[in-house]
């Protein structure tokens, strides 16, 4: 069976050259001390950043698609969440009840002031911003590093709920020991060279 | 027609300046010495011009006539760069300003020279210069504005238009509050010189045409007619730029690459 995401040969700036794959329905936690590579990983899959070697999503290239396309399928979610517009509404094209629902929120926060919401509550909201886009595969950088345990716990469930019923596929990083036990279903490391490694890891 | 001005009168209106340089010695402004030199050079500056646009009336070719006008655009172009806190890297960092400088400012004057104004020929210096000079002038202004807000905005909300992106947005999605904040900033200048003409400032052009003995109504029509030109050339101009520059931030695969601007990194 084809996976889902498909990393061949890729590298960029100090990374790699990385191999890797990921089924559909998995969740990958990707741990290593700061500066290895974790973020810029991330950020290369979705191509932000130049680099070489191929990503595959199912059999489609990287760049078979135009990249707005690309990275709308493969949604991440930066460590920090950023926001233009006044009101929370303004960033939302839609409003998926049960998803906000379950991160904590009623509806009624589409009119907060985004200036007004502590920096978690934009860290949930920007997931959701982020799953409505419907992506296939989800890449979540530190996404609950700024989360009390209650809506850690909130986040966690979430994302499992969407990775069972939609098969999404999840790459998961966290400084976390407990928690990449408690999310992940294989587990990677990324070593002080830029090299991926099978495993929690020490660090 | 013009009463002449003898080198007496501006001696005589020198002395102001002299004595506005004394009183901020004496007070200690600090101001007197880059007083002075400014106005050396503007005596200077202008008896040049003077010069160069009298050799140039005395051979309206169109080589010469064309060679001006590029002179001309090439030290608006330097201009433009300089004003750049983060600019370009590179050609670009020349090219974009010039090259949306050429388009607007030569377009729209050499529509008002052969369809509007019709002086014969068409490139009759003593129309085609001062028209260009006014056009480009403005025009510079509003590019140098409009580029300078897209490169520093676009560096500083930088996590913002990656966001964007990281969501999907196509690049010029994620750019277009940018753009739009530079389209207005370069524009804000001339729109504002027109709702004030002729109430708050009278415009420099009308002055002269009315100082040289050119009936008021007939100076009007020119300084309306010139203030349209201005406004489309700077409005046409900055939209030029700050299209290409907004292109030229992001590559082929709509990734934002600040690594283009100089001073970055």
């Amino acid at each position: 069976m084809t996976p889902l995401l498909s990393i061949k040969q890729l590298s960029t700036h100090h990374v790699g050259p990385l191999n890797l794959e990921l089924a559909a329905g998995e969740c990958l936690t990707l741990a290593g001390p700061s500066g290895s590579g974790k973020t810029l990983l991330l950020r290369a899959i979705t191509d932000l950043d130049p680099h070489q070697g191929e990503v595959l999503l199912e059999d489609k290239s990287c760049h078979s698609m135009c990249a707005h396309a690309w990275r709308k399928q493969l949604g991440l979610l930066p460590a920090e969440s950023q926001w233009w517009l006044e009101r929370v509404g303004d960033h939302f094209n839609g409003l998926d009840e049960p998803c906000l629902a379950e991160l904590g929120f009623d509806k009624g926060v589409m009119d907060w002031d985004v200036s007004r919401c502590s920096t978690g509550e934009r860290q949930r909201l920007a997931l959701l911003r982020l799953l409505e886009n419907r992506p296939r595969v989800l890449l979540l950088d530190e996404p609950t590093a700024s989360l009390d345990a209650k809506n850690v716990a909130r986040v966690e469930a979430l994302v499992e709920r969407l990775r069972q019923e939609q098969a999404l596929g999840v790459i998961w990083v966290s400084h976390d020991p407990e928690q990449v036990a408690r999310v992940g279903t294989r587990h990677l490391h990324f070593d002080g060279n830029g090299q991926l490694h099978e495993g929690v890891g020490q660090w | 027609m013009v009463i002449a001005l003898s080198i007496w009168d501006l001696a005589l209106a020198s002395v102001l300046v002299l004595i506005l340089a004394a009183i901020s010695w004496r007070m200690q402004f600090g101001i007197e010495k880059r007083l002075l030199i400014s106005a050396l050079r503007t005596a200077v500056q202008l008896s040049l011009i003077g010069l160069v646009l009298k050799i140039l009336f005395d051979h309206a070719t169109i080589f010469w006539v064309t060679l001006m006008a590029a002179v001309m655009l090439l030290l608006a172009g330097r201009e433009v760069m300089a004003r750049q806190e983060r600019r370009f890297a590179g050609w670009w960092g020349f090219g974009v300003g010039t090259l949306s400088m050429f388009l607007s400012s030569f377009a729209v004057t050499v529509l008002a020279l052969a369809v509007l104004i019709q002086p014969d020929p068409w490139f009759t210096p003593q129309y085609a210069i001062p028209l260009l000079g006014m056009v480009l002038g403005n025009t510079m202004n509003g590019i140098a504005l409009g580029l300078d807000r897209l490169t520093s905005a676009a560096w500083q909300q930088r996590q913002a238009i990656e966001a964007r992106l990281m969501l999907g947005f196509p690049s010029g999605k994620a750019i277009e509050l940018i753009r739009r904040d530079s389209m207005r900033v370069g524009l804000v200048p001339i729109v504002n010189a027109m709702a004030a003409a002729g109430v708050i400032s009278l415009p420099g052009m009308m002055t002269g045409q009315i100082l040289a003995g050119t009936p008021p109504m007939e100076a009007v029509k020119y300084q309306i007619l010139v203030m349209f030109l201005i406004a489309s050339g700077t409005g046409f101009g900055t939209l030029a730029a700050v299209w290409l520059g907004s292109r030229r931030l992001f590559d082929e695969r709509e990734r934002l690459r600040l690594d283009r601007l100089r001073g970055a990194q």
